[in-house]
């Protein structure tokens, strides 16, 4: 399998990262690299092996449902002095509707 | 004209009752000022990791439970990837292919009949936040404001099998489930807050044919009265369509309220490319076998055991019993009165509770839990019909004085207004021997056979006593001594 022109653009779509064509270019040739190597490793019979959902055979940890923050607004201040704009405590983006 | 058959699943969010956000420490309060409960970990800075709260499991595991559904013992969470400015790691935490709950199923009332809608799963996420694109100053004009408070807030993702055949049944659906999270305590069903939010899959396709119809999916449909509307106007718009000789393209569409109708929201290109992956920050949820025995044990009575005990011990009407375990409230404030009145005043007490009682909060538009009239107040009033010391119209007298708060207790105005019955045939033998001799006409009516004539002299009887007289007493009584 090997990715097309088109593909790469679509992700990078979907992901919001703008590419030039020649950075497009670039990426499908480093894609169909990564895609090569899962071919070759499908080659290898998985057949009654259980996939895994993560490299270390360990167990989620839960914790106790308890609000632990507290000084919020301090925090807010501190948060939204990196923020490029905010306004009345909201953090501002170029207007999105749908 | 071609019949057509309706097909619908609903995808619930129902938001979880904890203090705390699924991942973080932050609060889960609504209506906080702006981004106040939004820590590092909600708005996702660089190198902060989740952590799952425990009750949010609990909470999952409980509707698992009280759905009979089976709980996995080992669940995974997955990143559902989207760009969105309300979700600042660029990814939501759900789970896809391992859901924490699989299967289970939920009884469903329409009409007169009984449906059971099939679950497909339910699975555990976080909440996006909100974009603001209105209220913003002049000079923000072409900003969204975003508020990262929600985001982080735990969630159900209840999905049906797409069981549901009209809008009448899906709505049904909503309802039953609404009040199945509210019963078992793991959402407060809060509509207008966003807390319990429904999307409809709607296709339609002539009936007989085997395969389902395009779909569309109607989102956040915050109330029962708009997801009618909403999927009323769906199926209407896809049917003509069809008819026209169109076809339906899968898209995800919203209800717009005012004008009744739904459009289109997403592009095509864009829908259902989530590129799911398991989390690497998560390991796997294990829930073991005492966890899920020890959740079990705590589970409260659920409504469809207690509508099926209220009717067996109770001899409540099956509508009767649905009524009343329509909400754990009502439910609740039905069995304090039955335990203060007694169980042989059961019936009486489902009379009370559905009919003056309901009819009152209706007119004020109050809540039971609001009630001025405790269950413990209408439980001592029906007994007191229920023993023969009030009758039922004198009992709408003492009723109207406890919701007035014009007494404590019904024993307590009974006393104080005299309003016992007169039962005891020493008195009411004088009363209505004056009676008599006053109304000769009526007695002479009656004698010449006129039954009405002697409906008239109760009616005297239970005047002179201002209602208090004990009807029946009066009857026997007076029956003894004319015939």
């Amino acid at each position: 399998m090997s990715l097309t022109l088109e593909q790469v653009l679509r992700v990078a779509h979907l992901a919001r990262i703008e590419v030039n064509e020649v950075e497009a270019h670039a990426t499908l040739g480093r894609l169909n690299e990564i895609f090569t190597l899962i071919e070759e490793m499908q080659a290898i019979d998985t057949k009654g092996v259980e996939p895994m959902a993560q490299a270390q055979d360990v167990a989620q940890r839960l914790r106790a449902d308890r609000v632990t923050e507290s000084d919020q607004l301090a925090q807010r201040s501190a948060f939204q002095a990196i923020a490029p704009e905010t306004e009345a405590g909201l953090y501002l983006v170029p207007k999105v509707l749908e | 004209m071609k019949a057509w058959e309706v097909v619908i699943g609903i995808e619930t969010h129902a938001q979880l009752a904890t203090r705390s956000k699924i991942f973080s420490g932050s609060s889960t309060a609504f209506g906080a000022a702006a981004n106040i409960h939004a820590n590092a970990v909600d708005i996702a800075l660089p190198g902060v990791l989740p952590v799952l709260n425990r009750s949010a499991v609990e909470c999952a595991i409980r509707f698992g439970l009280a759905v009979g559904a089976s709980i996995a013992a080992r669940s995974v969470f997955a990143r559902k990837n989207y760009f969105y400015p309300d979700l600042p790691k660029g990814y939501q935490i759900s789970q896809y292919e391992l859901p924490v709950v699989v299967g289970g199923s939920l009884l469903i009332q329409v009409g007169d009949s009984e449906k059971v809608v099939a679950l497909t799963r339910a699975h555990l996420e976080e909440d996006a936040g909100k974009s603001l694109h209105e209220g913003l100053g002049q000079h923000f004009h072409g900003r969204s404001g975003i508020d990262l408070n929600r985001a982080g807030t735990p969630l159900l993702e209840i999905v049906t099998e797409p069981d549901l055949r009209s809008a009448a049944e899906a709505v049904a659906y909503a309802r039953a489930l609404h009040a199945l999270v509210r019963w078992i305590g793991i959402c407060d069903g809060n509509m207008q807050e966003g807390s319990f939010r429904c999307d409809a899959n709607v296709s339609v396709r002539p009936v007989g044919q085997p395969h389902f119809g395009t779909r569309r999916e109607i989102k956040n449909l915050n109330s029962f009265r708009f997801m009618q509307q909403a999927i009323d106007y769906e199926v209407q718009w896809q049917i003509a369509t069809l008819e026209d000789g169109g076809c339906i393209e899968q898209a995800t569409v919203l209800f717009d309220p005012d004008s009744g109708e739904t459009r289109a929201m997403r592009s095509k290109e864009d829908a259902h490319d989530y590129r799911y992956f398991p989390d690497p920050d998560l390991p796997p949820l294990t829930i073991d076998r005492q966890w899920v025995d020890k959740i079990r044990s705590q589970l409260p009575e659920l409504p469809a055991a207690q509508r099926d005990r209220l009717i067996a011990d109770y001899g409540l009407s099956a509508y009767d019993a649905k009524v009343i375990t329509g909400s754990l409230e009502l439910a609740a404030y039905y069995e304090t009165a039955v335990a203060v009145a007694g169980r042989s005043n059961a019936k009486a007490c489902a009379n009370w509770v559905m009919g003056d009682l309901a009819a009152r909060l209706n007119k004020e538009n109050r809540e039971i839990a609001e009630s001025p009239v405790s269950a413990h107040q209408i439980g001592g009033l029906v007994a007191r019909i229920g023993d023969g010391t009030i009758s039922t119209n004198i009992a709408r007298k003492v009723f109207d004085a406890l919701w007035s708060g014009a007494g404590s207790e019904a024993d307590e105005i009974i006393a104080r207004e005299g309003l016992q019955q007169i039962s005891d045939s020493g008195s009411l033998d004088t009363m209505l021997d004056e009676l008599l001799a006053a109304n000769a006409a009526m007695v002479a009516e009656y004698r010449a056979g006129k039954e009405k004539a002697f409906n008239a002299l109760v009616g005297q009887a239970m005047k002179a006593t201002r209602g208090k007289a004990n009807p029946q007493r009066v009857s026997d009584l007076l029956r003894k001594k004319l015939d």
